[in-house]
């Protein structure tokens, strides 16, 4: 007898989108623990980035330079509106605020030896200076956080630049939070506060509450260093083009916008994919207001918020900050999420230790709990030394360097012999989407959405 | 002791605060005075000697803010942010003080004769703030470390989210915030109000004020704990 072959649809495998595996896995963790998750790193959505745009490279219409002979300028300037003492870099590629306590002296002074051999700033974070960090910088930016945790004026003065931190791209709005495990002595010293506890970090500034106050803050961190080092505002991206007014207008010298794929040591998963908006939008609100008010050039734009690449260096620049401020992407080049780790002259690999805290290498994002197997985020005095400041500097330097080579190159190709000369007419978007955000072309088109055809 | 006069009406801010960061920082005048402040904003910030500085009227925002090792005496009062920061020294507003007052102070002594606003001081990490009048709601929210001493009433949430810093009242406290409450008076506690009463130069039963400290069940991430995070 025949038979015919039975179709089985598949349906007890399917997975539904609403209630996938990740949402139920949330679900099932949040009924355990009555908990939200907090975690480190960036957002893990895919979002509309700088990949999704792409240059036109010079051909007929554009002269391009000789990549490996003719000269292009990285050199950058900021704070040039009112302060005496301008930062000047070599590059326009910056180190983003970092905390210590986050991250370990290690790491803080690794960051300052190389930004100083590459010739450009690093930033302090929530917790104050360490004089670590400040020997090793020649240039410090010194940041003035809603905690005021270990904010001083010895170290606004010993400072080249200050940042008022208003909000950071993974969580405008939010406070932060520095859990007990890497609370150490010394933490807890520069923090005024007991050993081991969690640190809450308030999300507004306690002494001034909307933007005429911030002028009169402004003016005050003027007056105590004498006018002479820039003032910067860093503002997470939300309502971009109005905070980025409201900014100006308070007197700063320097706009930092950090979008929503910055990173964190802590915060809650709910804030870091659901607040904020991507920096690629960011970045063109940002200049919108800029254009707005005529201060293009005059008040400098710091765009920060998953730069990884020297294209990403380069698209920012072309749609036009004036220099890119890198955090998460500086931690990855130091060892963050690697295999293994250098320490004792040998290489030691690190699976058993992400094991042992529910990660694994590429997909770690444990900074809260300051048991970073490669040593990065962590007070813990063992793992600490897992990462020294001579090899950490080694490999930021060559990745500040490659960063700078990949985005002097881009430059060459669309026949510009500054990097702080590349356009938007440089610049098409490969999706709708992105077109739409950046207020850029369709690739192969005019159209810019919203703007007609 | 030589005394130089600044007159805000001819001179500017910015030459009198150059003057106090470098002559008078050098020594070459151990006081000033400060006469139509007219509410001007950061006077006499940032400040690193110990000279004598005295605003006769009203300042704004941030006077004396930052202050390390000066004595700063406002015949008036002040605004936000008043003392903000502090390290060392002291800030003696006559007046009242608005809100801010003594914010994230690191140290010294922040006296206000009159009342203060809302949030005085907030993240206290250090210093000693002592109030002859009324402070407003908020206060001493996320107050890390030091002391304040509250000689009239406060306002709602008085010592929100403490953490070590130490607060005394006298008068009525509308609410406490959360994770603060009331704890016993000491010998060394009614010592230590005296002694900060007779440094701010204000006449009170130290007895007669009750201490304020953290509860500390905030210190540690706990879901089941009736607090919001």
């Amino acid at each position: 007898m025949e038979t015919k072959p039975v179709h089985f649809k598949n349906v007890s495998r399917e997975e539904s989108h609403g209630y996938d595996r990740k949402t139920l896995d949330y679900i099932r963790n949040a009924a355990a623990h009555g908990l939200y998750e907090i975690r480190g790193m960036g957002a893990k959505r895919k979002l509309p980035n700088f990949d999704d745009l792409v240059f036109l490279g010079a051909s007929m219409s554009r002269y391009p330079l000789e990549g490996y002979r003719e000269k292009c300028v990285t050199k950058t300037l900021l704070g040039t509106r009112f302060a005496k003492k301008p930062i000047e870099l070599d590059i326009p590629i910056t180190i983003a605020g970092m905390s210590f306590g986050s991250l370990s002296a290690n790491v803080k002074e690794a960051l300052g030896r190389a930004a100083t051999e590459m010739g450009t700033s690093t930033t302090t974070g929530d917790g104050g200076m360490t004089p670590e960090e400040r020997q090793s910088s020649k240039t410090l930016i010194y940041q003035c956080l809603p905690s005021r945790y270990g904010f001083n004026p010895d170290d606004v003065r010993r400072a080249d630049a200050i940042e008022v931190v208003i909000g950071q791209g993974a969580k405008p709005g939010g406070g932060g939070m520095l859990l007990g495990q890497k609370v150490s002595p010394r933490v807890a010293k520069m923090r005024t506060l007991p050993e081991g506890i969690d640190q809450r970090s308030a999300c507004r500034h306690p002494d001034w509450t909307g933007p005429d106050d911030l002028a009169i803050k402004i003016q005050e961190l003027r007056e105590i260093t004498d006018w002479e080092k820039p003032i910067y505002v860093k503002v997470g991206a939300t309502r971009t083009f109005h905070d980025v007014k409201l900014a100006v207008h308070s007197g700063a010298d320097v706009i930092v916008v950090d979008g929503m794929q910055g990173g964190t040591a802590a915060t809650q998963t709910c804030f870091i994919e659901h607040i904020g908006i991507p920096t690629l939008a960011a970045v063109r609100q940002a200049v919108n207001a800029l254009e707005d008010l005529d201060m293009i050039g005059k008040v400098q734009l710091v765009v920060s918020g998953g730069i990884r690449t020297g294209a990403d260096v380069a698209k920012a620049l072309a749609m036009g900050a004036d220099a890119v401020a890198i955090g998460q992407g500086v931690l990855v080049a130091l060892g963050c999420n690697g295999e293994t780790y250098y320490q004792n002259g040998a290489l030691h690999a690190a699976e058993a230790d992400y094991t042992a805290i529910g990660a694994a290498p590429g997909f770690c994002h444990h900074c809260h709990t300051g048991k970073c197997p490669v040593g990065i985020t962590t007070q813990d005095a063992i793992l600490e030394q897992r990462l020294s400041p001579e090899v950490g500097a080694k490999h930021l330097r060559n990745y500040l360097k490659t960063l700078n080579m990949e985005l002097t190159t881009i430059a060459r190709a669309c026949g510009k012999q500054n990097v702080h000369h590349l356009e938007r007419e440089d610049l098409v978007a490969l999706t709708i989407e992105a077109a739409a955000m950046a207020g850029l072309p369709l690739a192969g088109t005019n159209w810019i959405p919203g703007q007609g055809f | 002791m030589e005394r130089l006069t600044f007159d805000l009406a001819t001179t500017s801010l910015r030459e009198l605060n150059t003057f106090l960061h470098t002559d008078a920082k050098e020594g070459k005048v151990e006081a000033v005075t400060v006469v139509n402040p007219d509410g001007a904003h950061n006077i006499a910030v940032g400040l690193d000697c110990p000279i004598s500085v005295e605003v006769v009227g009203h300042a704004g925002y941030y006077a004396g803010g930052m202050n390390k090792s000066a004595t700063i005496t406002i015949d008036g009062s002040a605004g936000t942010g008043v003392g903000e920061n502090m390290m060392s020294g002291k800030v003696h507003v006559k007046g009242f003080a608005s809100n801010g007052a003594g914010a994230s102070a690191q140290g010294g002594l922040l006296v206000i004769e009159g009342d203060a606003g809302l949030r005085c001081g907030i993240s206290l990490k250090g210093g000693n703030i002592v109030v002859g009048g009324s402070v407003g709601s908020f206060s001493a929210f996320m107050a890390q470390a030091g002391t304040m001493v509250i000689c009239g009433d406060a306002g709602d949430a008085l010592g929100d989210s403490l953490y070590e810093a130490v607060l005394y009242v006298k008068g009525s406290v509308k609410s406490l915030g959360a994770d603060a409450q009331y704890e016993p008076m000491t010998d060394a506690d009614i010592a230590t109000v005296a002694g900060l009463l007779d440094k701010a130069g204000l006449d009170h039963d130290p007895k007669a004020f009750k201490r304020i400290a953290s509860q500390r069940s905030l210190y540690h991430w706990n879901a089941d704990a009736n607090q919001e995070y």
